[in-house]
């Protein structure tokens, strides 16, 4: 791996290269390795190692990035003239910022975590993102894993697919203004499809810690999900009733997240535009974002270095504020809606310059509820509903409404008199987010979820009264 | 690099593997975008590196690192073996390929000028250009530009033989205005949306887009539609413009043929298709007009799926996949094509990188025109009641690409074989098949184009292809039309 060491001696030898006013070099990449199984067998087994170095340069107003994977002297000229030559023609740009120092970029270099929380996998009390065990993991060891879930599969004769990936990464940040920012931290990911003959499940589960993933439960959830719902049946579509489990709940709301963003506000593309101070959904949605969370991963820094803050941005159904890179807080101050837009200030949420989109909040919490009910609580308290395990192909309608379609997926569940009655073929979808989180009547307790749909985050179970089903597919 | 290469395919054959490949390669791309006046983004990128695939007891395995001194090589290939015998501890049967004649070759894209030799000054100055006339028009909020330029150089060797040194070169560019007003935000794209139009072609297809000429034109639709009246919801006629029948075809016919889906290999992720190994030669999937290719052949036209050699040596090919409606051909590998009865690869393997395993992708999936001589005027004309829509908006199908659902950015209503109307937020959905047999009419050569699309997505861990898909407009009968607007 790439050390902070090696990492600072690279940055000494570009800023010496350099003839700008200003460099930054940012550094990514790591260990990755991923085993594929289908049919109940290895079809795909992959590992890379790679890192990258991107170069900043700024002189005046004009800023612009070049990166390569290759650290040998002539490399290293080569981006560092790239770049500048990439800085010099472009046109000055009043918004841009001096780089951060360490001052003003906050002190936090690591994750301080808080109490631990409940929730479904082990909570970590560690210091680190970064585990040996996780680290170490090799391909014979993921091959043993793979076995396990093929044994779950033949055990109720279903086909299997999925992956066993694990990964060792850096993010590091220098510049010349003194700031030096590293992350290493490890990923351990189990996704496992269990297919029948007209019906799926579907499981998955991610972590720094290797130890919190359990191949063997995940396995015979997923089984347990393709067998009862065999033999679906066609209902009509139509407004339901619906219990999404926190993957499929995840994979819709982080479609509105984008739009949490100072940048999204100026550039009038948020559906939060003329809405913060608003109350946009029901009294039980209150959602923050916090990087320090222990059921998070990422780095603690944003694309400029800037210390990411929590920040709430949701209470009680009310949007109270969006996150801000350092010059979309300074534009803002300036802007026409700085009066309607709750505090402005640079949140450490930014992308890294120069870019379009500005910052997004990436680490979302959604807060328990008062209340908390298990799944099998919301099925017990359903006169008639739909159990969705995952959705699938997510985009978005209309933008301002924020109306989004898409289909279930692997394990689409009817729900009579406080029962699961059996599989039912695939819906698809046409719902509006606003909609939707204004009719949540029951969650569980926030979980470490993750879908594919959309980044993972801390999410609950949530019942939904009439959900918007449009059409139903053919299995 | 070959010598490099060489180092690899050594040390695999010393590890016993029984086949062996290695592609270098080095990729090299430059972004800029604008956003209301100013540099949104810009950057070089340049990334090189090396892969190996092996098979060895049966199993693959597939190691990658950027290091290309000899001894990491050789343990990046010493690693690949290693990850193959892993591999063989769960495996069902031996991975085996079709046979393919080992090519030495040289092949690279044709085009007239290097995009990255035109000058940064020129290419912002001329997405500024475009910009101040999309926000010359009131109403517009906002207005994003891109120009993307890419070079990719691979040499691929093989433990058979091949030796094939292959340069690529694309272009993309395109822009977008948006305008928010009220409770609403539309936006009109050009020449498509989702970064306009690419293709395997240089500099010369900037000038071809005539982008400052049409930027006025789609600010003026942009702001229109905020005054347009809502689609109408019920059954019509469609007429799809090409560029929003590219992303159909793209989604119901281009996912649906590759063979891994079919054999269940993507069922975790992007998963499988309703076009089981039954329905080759027997589904009808289109009527009587429908003719679809799997084309990679320079002669096709300048596509992103347009190569001289796909990723693992076999030569670019055309397969028929739709004729005369008729299902007939997939798209294949060398370790696919026994499972269709066929003894030698489709040639659509492709990897997004060097650090990634090639996978069946897409090449240039592509309607044929119609025959008789249809412009979309006429195509018009000769329709009583329908709608006509432009440009993608919104897309999603399902996992076995049954049903689907796209929006449009901007429609038309016609009536009496004249447009009468503008309409927004237009939308239709179906299921793949029922929608080819109900196409009734396609426009003919002068109105077909070779549309890029940049960033298919696929695979785990994800790979971001390129594809290419011809079409020229065409009208299908009696589709539903509104439903995703008829909302919650």
């Amino acid at each position: 791996m790439l050390t902070k060491d090696q990492a600072g001696d690279i940055f000494d030898r570009i800023k010496k290269l350099s003839t700008a006013d200003e460099v930054e070099v940012l550094f990514s990449g790591g260990r990755f390795a991923l085993t594929r199984f289908a049919n109940n067998a290895i079809h795909q087994n992959v590992a890379e190692e790679n890192y990258a170095v991107s170069v900043r340069t700024v002189f005046g107003a004009c800023t612009a990035r070049a990166s390569t994977n290759k650290f040998d002297d002539e490399s290293l000229r080569h981006v560092v003239r790239a770049s500048e030559s990439l800085a010099k023609v472009q046109h000055p740009d009043p918004d841009l910022l001096p780089m951060p120092d360490s001052r003003e970029a906050g002190g936090r270099a690591h994750i301080a975590y808080p109490e631990p929380v409940e929730g479904s996998v082990r909570s970590t009390q560690a210091l680190s993102r970064h585990f040996e065990q996780t680290a170490a993991i090799t391909p014979e060891a993921r091959a043993e894993g793979v076995k396990t879930i093929v044994g779950v599969a033949e055990k109720y004769a279903l086909t299997t697919a999925g992956v066993y990936s694990s990964a060792e990464s850096i993010d590091g940040l220098f510049n010349s203004r003194g700031l030096s920012r590293w992350h290493t931290q490890t990923s351990a990911e189990v996704s496992i499809t269990m297919l029948a003959a007209d019906s799926s499940g579907w499981q998955k589960a991610n972590s720094p810690d290797v130890a919190n993933l359990d191949p063997l439960a995940l396995a015979e959830i997923a089984a347990r999900k393709a067998r009862d719902s065999a033999r679906p049946r066609e209902i009509p579509a139509g407004k339901y009733t619906v219990i999404l489990e926190p993957a499929a709940v995840l994979d819709i709301v982080g479609f509105m997240f984008w739009d949490y963003s100072g940048m999204a506000i100026l550039d009038q593309r948020s559906f939060l535009t003329g809405r913060i101070g608003t109350k946009l959904f029901g009294d039980n949605i209150t959602i923050s974002d916090d990087v320090a969370h222990p059921l998070h991963s990422g780095s603690p820094f944003d694309g400029e270095g800037v210390q990411r803050q929590t920040v709430d941005l949701v209470e009680n159904g009310v949007v109270k504020r969006v996150v801000y890179a350092r010059a979309t807080a300074a534009r803002m101050k300036r802007s026409e809606h700085r009066d309607k837009v709750g505090p402005v200030e640079a949140t450490g949420h930014g992308f890294a310059l120069p870019n379009e989109m500005g910052e997004m909040p990436l680490n979302i919490v959604f807060a328990a509820p008062r209340d908390p009910q298990t799944v099998e609580q919301m099925i017990a308290s359903t006169e008639r509903g739909i159990l969705v395990t995952r959705l699938w192909y997510i985009r978005e309608v209309e933008p301002y409404e924020k109306i989004l379609t898409g289909m279930t997926r692997d394990g689409t569940f009817y729900v009579e008199n406080g029962r699961v009655q059996g599989g039912v073929r695939n819906f698809r979808f046409n719902e509006s987010l606003i909609h939707m989180l204004s009719n949540v009547e029951a969650m569980s307790a926030p979980v470490r979820g993750c879908g594919e749909e959309s980044f993972d985050m801390v999410v609950p179970a949530m019942k939904v009264r009439e959900f918007n089903f449009t059409e139903v597919t053919k299995f | 690099m070959k010598h490099i290469a060489n180092w690899a395919l050594d040390t695999a054959a010393l590890r016993g593997a029984s086949y062996a490949d290695a592609r270098i390669v080095g990729q090299r791309s430059r972004a800029l975008t604008t956003k209301n006046g100013k540099v949104g983004s810009a950057s070089d990128a340049e990334s090189v590196g090396m892969s190996v695939r092996v098979i060895a007891d049966g199993a693959w395995g597939f190691a990658a690192s950027a290091e290309l001194g000899r001894a990491a090589v050789e343990a990046t290939s010493a690693r690949a073996v290693e990850i193959a015998r892993a591999s063989a501890r769960v495996k069902r049967e031996n991975v085996r390929l079709a046979p393919e004649k080992a090519v030495v070759a040289e092949w690279s894209t044709p085009y007239k000028i290097d995009p990255f030799s035109v000058s940064v000054e020129q290419n912002i100055g001329l997405l500024l250009k475009i910009d101040a006339e999309l926000r010359s028009v009131a109403g517009i909020t906002l207005a994003e530009t891109n120009l993307n330029f890419n070079r990719e150089e691979q040499w691929f060797v093989s433990s058979e033989g091949a030796d094939i040194h292959q340069t690529k070169v694309s272009t993309g560019a395109g822009y977008a205005a948006y305008a928010f007003a009220g409770n609403e935000i539309q936006k009109r794209s050009y020449p498509n949306s989702y970064g306009g139009q690419w293709q395997n072609k240089g500099y010369e297809l900037i000038d071809e887009l005539k982008l400052v000429e049409n930027a006025r034109r789609i600010a003026e639709e942009a702001v229109a539609l905020h005054q347009a009246d809502q689609c109408p919801e019920g059954q019509f006629d469609i007429i799809l413009d090409s560029s929003q029948l590219g992303l159909q075809i793209h989604e119901s016919v281009g996912h649906p043929i590759e063979l891994d889906r079919v054999l269940g290999m993507e069922a975790n992720f992007a998963g499988t298709s309703f076009l089981t190994l039954d329905k080759l030669r027997h589904l009808l999937y289109g009527s009587e007009l429908v003719n679809v290719v799997a084309d990679a052949r320079q002669e096709h036209g300048p596509g992103l799926g347009t190569f001289g050699f796909d990723d693992e040596g076999v030569p670019a090919q055309c397969t028929p996949i739709i004729t005369k409606g008729l299902f007939t051909g997939y798209l294949s590998s060398r370790e696919t094509a026994h499972t269709i009865g066929e003894n030698r690869s489709g040639g659509t393997l492709r990897a997004e990188g060097w650090n990634r395993l090639p996978m069946i992708r897409m090449t240039n999936i592509s309607l044929l025109p119609g025959e008789t001589p249809l412009r979309l005027e006429q195509l018009i004309a000769a329709t009583d009641r329908g709608v006509l829509m432009q440009t993608n908006r919104s897309w999603s199908i399902d996992d076995k690409r049954y049903n689907f659902q796209f929006g449009c950015e901007m429609g038309w209503e016609i009536k009496g074989g004249k447009r009468v109307r503008m309409v927004k937020n237009p939308s239709y959905s179906g299921i793949t098949t029922e929608f080819w047999n109900s196409l009734d009419a396609i426009c003919s050569r002068e109105e077909w184009t070779l549309w890029g699309t940049p960033n298919c997505g696929k695979g785990q861990p994800q790979q971001v292809m390129g594809t290419g898909h011809g079409a020229a407009p065409s009208r299908f009968r009696g589709i539903k039309v509104g439903s995703a607007y008829k909302s919650s």
